[in-house]
């Protein structure tokens, strides 16, 4: 029984880690996706993009962590509002695989400067001073900087959720995604919430890179698997929900690592199988009816 | 979420364009047939091999995307999964080219059934979401099989011979023999969507509940829409590896299936030529800037997004609605007259 559970334990930790770096971006991908109806593909390379320039402010400007943490989702955050407001919101009006579209060219255009600046080879990221070493957790160990990172993603998904649900700005939001024109009537400038919303949840994604940094390799395509698997998370959640989708991002985490304990060579693969699984056995989503996606 | 049926933005994006009168097409249709048989005379043959596979990948991607309503980000599953069953075919079972080629289109078409399988009830973007996982999924298995060799891939795939008497190996037979599939690939798939059975592929795109309510088994035909769609890719896929003599890991990533993306929009989506053109306009620019430094993929990304703001009819959607402006124009002043 010891054995299995020590076998299982660090595993279901590492899974909590992954998880919430799922969290981070899904939560970001769902917000986006809930106003904008634009799935967007680029969100990926923006986790690149925040991790990326962490590096570079640690390497060039011997800035550190905590200052990246605010710095990184601030300049993606604002580069990404520009980038709404001159292309992205030309493409409302018509359908919206254009927006996937574009998002995805842009995703080509920022992985190939990167890799043509920095090189396709991964970068390490020292694990800052303040968060370095370990937590006894009583029945394990456990890196600080680990858990550090699983309670910045909870803390910061449960707030975007909070921000959405208990808050005037989010009635707003939801408000917009009902029925934008009504809300225009009411003087609210929704192109401006638009494109707020779309540098908050690509904000998300540099945060997501800042805090990923130390773990993962930091390298231009960093960010290309960890989309795809968000996707697939996304669609396991449903396409509306930001619980369903933080719930998902968790289960699947784990769902992945502890995969690695029975089939190693499976477990890069398990959210794929599980997002089959279940559009198979549950056509019409986890929570019952099928969101339209029009 | 609500529920609404807005019309779908993409038939009036790209529209057919068989409202072109037909002397326009045949003629064009004959231009381009001489051009394409003398063509290895006067450009490297090479490049238009790579062309031709690219166009019947695009116009596999162009059915299922400007026809059918899918939008798949998933081609690189069925691309490398015959690449690398027909290269396996010729190099290691030793069986002709053409046996080769029919295993990968079938491998092929067996992957766009299961894609089917798990995907065909989703629309629109959720849609390309899941094929694109299920395409990573692919591509995890390939990296993990024995027979692909990982990260080395199938080398030295032999080119054969066909029937005993066409030697693959000398590269103008190979032309001839990659555009005779090549244009029996765009001819199936053109008399394919002007079929009842195509009529129908479009309506379902166009409102699929009408379509459901008509009594059509809506499901059935979008399934077998995508595993044409698939063997055609895969049709590709084959030629491609017989053509660079290698099946890799290349194949079988999302920027595989990215780049029949970007032919298909660039060419122009829901019309016939358009993946030929958006091929020729594709292999041009990487041509013309392999001497740059500056790296293919930022260029294709810039292609992309400058496409999907600006250009979104693609070169022969442009055309063909100059055409269609100037006919309306003339019928127009007949009337006056």
């Amino acid at each position: 029984m010891s054995d299995t559970l020590n076998a299982i334990l660090p595993q279901f930790f590492l899974g909590l880690v992954n998880g919430s770096i799922y969290a981070l971006l899904s939560v970001g991908l769902t917000v986006i996706f809930g106003l904008l109806r634009i799935v967007n593909f680029v969100h990926g390379a923006q986790f690149m993009v925040g991790a990326f320039l962490s590096y570079l402010l640690l390497v060039y400007f011997g800035i550190g962590f905590w200052w990246s943490l605010l710095i990184a989702p601030l300049v993606v955050g604002l580069v990404s509002a520009a980038i709404e407001r001159s292309m992205i919101s030309r493409l409302y009006n018509i359908d919206h695989m254009y927006g996937l579209l574009f998002t995805l060219g842009l995703t080509l255009v920022l992985e190939g400067l990167f890799r043509y600046w920095f090189g396709s080879a991964g970068r390490a990221y020292v694990v800052p001073e303040s968060l370095s070493g370990v937590v006894n957790l009583g029945f394990m160990y456990f890196p600080r900087y680990r858990l550090f990172v699983v309670i910045a993603s909870v803390v910061l998904c449960l707030g975007t959720w909070l921000l959405i649900e208990r808050t005037r700005a989010g009635s707003y939001l939801r408000a917009a995604h009902e029925n934008p024109q009504l809300l225009r009537t009411f003087g609210i400038n929704v192109s401006l919430l638009l494109t707020a919303t779309y540098a908050f949840g690509a904000a998300l994604a540099a945060v997501a890179g800042t805090l990923a940094a130390p773990i993962y390799q930091v390298g231009p395509f960093m960010g290309t698997h960890i989309m795809v698997v968000v996707f697939a998370i996304v669609v396991i959640g449903g396409m509306g929900s930001v619980k369903g989708t933080i719930a998902a991002s968790f289960l699947l985490g784990i769902a992945e690592t502890v995969t690695k304990i029975a089939f190693p060579q499976a477990a890069s693969m398990a959210v794929f199988v599980i997002m089959a699984a279940l559009l198979v056995l549950r056509p019409e989503g986890l929570f019952g009816r099928q969101e339209s996606t029009r | 979420m609500s529920t609404t049926f807005e019309p779908n933005v993409l038939t009036t994006e790209a529209k057919r364009t068989t409202t072109t009168p037909r002397h326009l097409h045949v003629a064009g249709i004959a231009s381009l047939m001489i051009l394409a048989l003398f063509a290895p005379f006067y450009f490297y043959p090479f490049l238009l091999m790579k062309l031709m596979c690219m166009a019947l990948m695009a116009a596999s991607f162009n059915l299922l995307f400007g026809y059918g309503g899918m939008l798949s980000f998933g081609h690189a599953a069925f691309i490398g999964s015959a690449a690398y069953i027909a290269g396996y075919a010729a190099k290691e079972m030793h069986l002709s080219p053409l046996l080769a080629i029919i295993l990968g289109m079938a491998a092929a078409t067996a992957v766009g059934w299961l894609f089917g399988l798990v995907a065909i009830r989703r629309r629109g973007i959720q849609f390309a979401m899941i094929t694109l996982a299920l395409s990573q999924l692919i591509y995890f298995i390939f990296l993990q099989a024995p027979f692909t060799h990982g990260e080395d891939g199938l080398q030295d795939i032999p080119r054969g011979t066909v029937l005993g008497i066409l030697n693959l190996g000398n590269s103008l037979t190979m032309y001839y023999f990659i555009l005779a599939f090549t244009v029996a690939g765009l001819l199936f798939i053109y008399r394919m969507v002007n079929s009842p059975f195509g009529q129908v592929v479009i309506a379902i795109r166009d409102n699929e509940a009408r379509a459901t309510s008509l009594g059509y088994n809506v499901h059935g035909y979008k399934l077998a829409v995508l595993m044409i769609a698939a063997a055609i890719a895969g049709l590709g896929g084959a030629l491609k590896a017989l053509l660079f003599q290698i099946a890799t890991l290349n194949d079988a990533t999302y920027l595989a299936s990215t780049e029949v993306v970007i032919v298909a929009l660039v060419g122009g989506i829901g019309t016939m030529l358009g993946p030929l053109a958006g091929a020729a306009a594709i292999v041009g620019l990487d041509w013309f800037f392999a001497e740059s430094k500056f790296p293919v993929m930022v260029i294709n990304g810039l292609v992309f997004m400058a496409c999907v703001l600006l250009f979104r009819q693609g070169i022969v959607g442009t055309i063909a609605a100059a055409i269609e402006k100037r006919r309306m124009q003339g019928t127009e002043e007949s009337k006056d007259a």
